[in-house]
């Protein structure tokens, strides 16, 4: 039972562009995120809140599961073969995996100047510097940075690798919904995308919705069934759960 | 794009073999040149590289793939560092196309990925681990991001699939990078028996070193 349901709601929050928040969810809790005006980009990295040394690992993610990116019925992955969050719907139907975050260089180069001494809260945020700001505030740092998602960004390949970036892809109101199944920090920024091609800065916000919505895993669900390696990664993520919670 | 190099292995200044299932970690500095030879053809090579004088600053995937819109790895590719900043840049290859999304082999991955009874066999992740404990200075588990993995073809589908195919390498060939800056390399020369992709046959490779010409 993780289909999205008001009567569960534990927290409704939101994201101005360029924002960022961190916060734990707990197994058996899904946050789903939304696109509120289109073209957004949530950036995002998952830990084992418990033991934050078990990140999400962007490779043993894609080659689990032969993707290139994320939608509905497929997982994240930690380095340690456990299935941190699982993609339990999604209306926009890609989120990128592989193209990593801007940092202050890149975007003074596409944007300009865009200090706080000028536009104070409007200033030029860029996405290295809020996970590392909101990395800091859990005692991690630069070697925890990894490579992220990017949700609601689509970016292909051609033949040739080449890689090419979906402007507007994403809708007003797109939504995916993530299902917790470890106890998971979440890592959130609203950033834009590093790709993203606008000669603009403008970074769009992103609703954020918690309900408890039980943890995933049961022979029938389909996240554990679109892979017969998820069947493995709920086994493994199940034997660590049960050995440190026992209740 | 294929392309040869002008040194000449009589010439390096550092010449050793590296088994199957060993890691390699060795400096290298800023102007030097590190060829890696496919002894005997589609062996994987698990590459990271670290600043040497500030080890935070590591290879970067991600970067590396935003900075060149690009997914593979080849001739001109600018290995790119999580500061943003190119740490290096391949100059020689007669492969053709190098992966970095698919990551290094884990007890725990090979277990997701095979079976859960996999999980005794010797990985990639072990030898980084080991290599990294060993090597001291503060180096632990955090200090492992994605990696490249030399001479394997990880193509990527327009829809989306990635997919492992045969690989390109043969026999003999090579690739080679010039260091922009102090490196340490650190390489586990990957030891999976499960995967297609070597034949189910690990094999050595050849690691030379140059000083700036």
């Amino acid at each position: 039972m993780s289909e999205f349901s008001p009567n569960l709601i534990v927290l409704e929050d939101h994201l101005r562009g360029g924002e960022s928040l961190s916060l734990v969810l707990r197994r058996g809790y899904s946050l789903r995120l939304t696109d509120l005006e289109g073209g957004a980009n949530v950036a995002a990295l998952f830990y084992n809140a418990e033991e934050k040394l078990e990140r999400y690992n962007m490779a043993d993610t894609l080659k689990a599961q032969h993707i290139f990116y994320l939608t509905q019925g497929y997982v994240c992955y930690s380095d340690m073969g456990r299935i941190l969050v699982s993609l339990t719907a999604d209306t926009c139907g890609w989120h990128d995996t592989v193209c990593g975050v801007s940092n202050a260089a890149l975007v003074q180069e596409k944007y300009g100047e865009g200090s706080y001494q000028e536009l104070r809260n409007d200033f030029y945020r860029n996405g290295r510097d809020r996970f590392l700001i909101e990395l800091g505030k859990w005692g991690l740092g630069k070697r925890d940075l990894v490579a992220n998602v990017n949700f609601f960004s689509k970016v292909a390949a051609d033949a040739e690798g080449n890689l090419n970036f979906h402007a507007g892809f994403s809708p007003p109101g797109a939504y995916v919904d993530l299902r917790a199944e470890m106890d998971v920090l979440m890592v959130l920024h609203t950033c834009p995308h590093p790709l993203d091609p606008g000669p603009r800065y403008a970074p769009k916000p992103a609703a954020l919705t918690v309900w408890e919505s039980g943890p995933g895993g049961d022979p029938d669900d389909p996240c554990r069934l679109s892979r017969p390696e998820n069947a493995r990664g709920f086994v493994n993520t199940t034997r660590h759960f049960c050995q440190s919670h026992r209740h | 794009m294929l392309t040869i190099s002008p040194f000449d292995p009589a010439h390096a200044l550092y010449d050793q073999v590296v088994p199957s299932g060993e890691s390699w970690m060795y400096p290298l500095d800023a102007g030097q040149t590190l060829r890696i030879i496919d002894l005997e053809g589609n062996q994987a090579v698990d590459t990271l590289f670290y600043n040497a004088h500030d080890p935070s600053e590591r290879y970067s995937a991600t970067d590396t793939i935003r900075a060149q819109s690009h997914l593979y790895l080849t001739t001109g590719t600018r290995l790119m560092s999580s500061e943003g900043r190119v740490m290096g840049i391949i100059t020689a290859d007669t492969c053709g196309r190098h992966d970095t999304l698919g990551g290094a082999c884990a007890a725990e991955s090979n277990q997701v990925r095979y079976a859960l009874e996999k999980r005794y066999m010797h990985n990639c992740r072990d030898s980084f681990l080991l290599a990294l404990a060993s090597w001291g200075h503060g180096f632990d588990k955090r200090d492992i991001p994605s990696n490249i993995n030399f001479f394997m073809n990880v193509p990527v589908t327009p829809e989306g699939r990635l997919t492992f195919e045969d690989g390109l390498s043969e026999p003999g060939k090579y690739i080679e990078l010039n260091a922009a800056m102090d490196l340490i390399v650190l390489v586990s020369n990957c030891p999976q028996l499960n995967n297609p992709c070597n034949a189910y046959n690990p094999t050595p490779v050849r690691m030379l070193i140059w000083d700036a010409a």
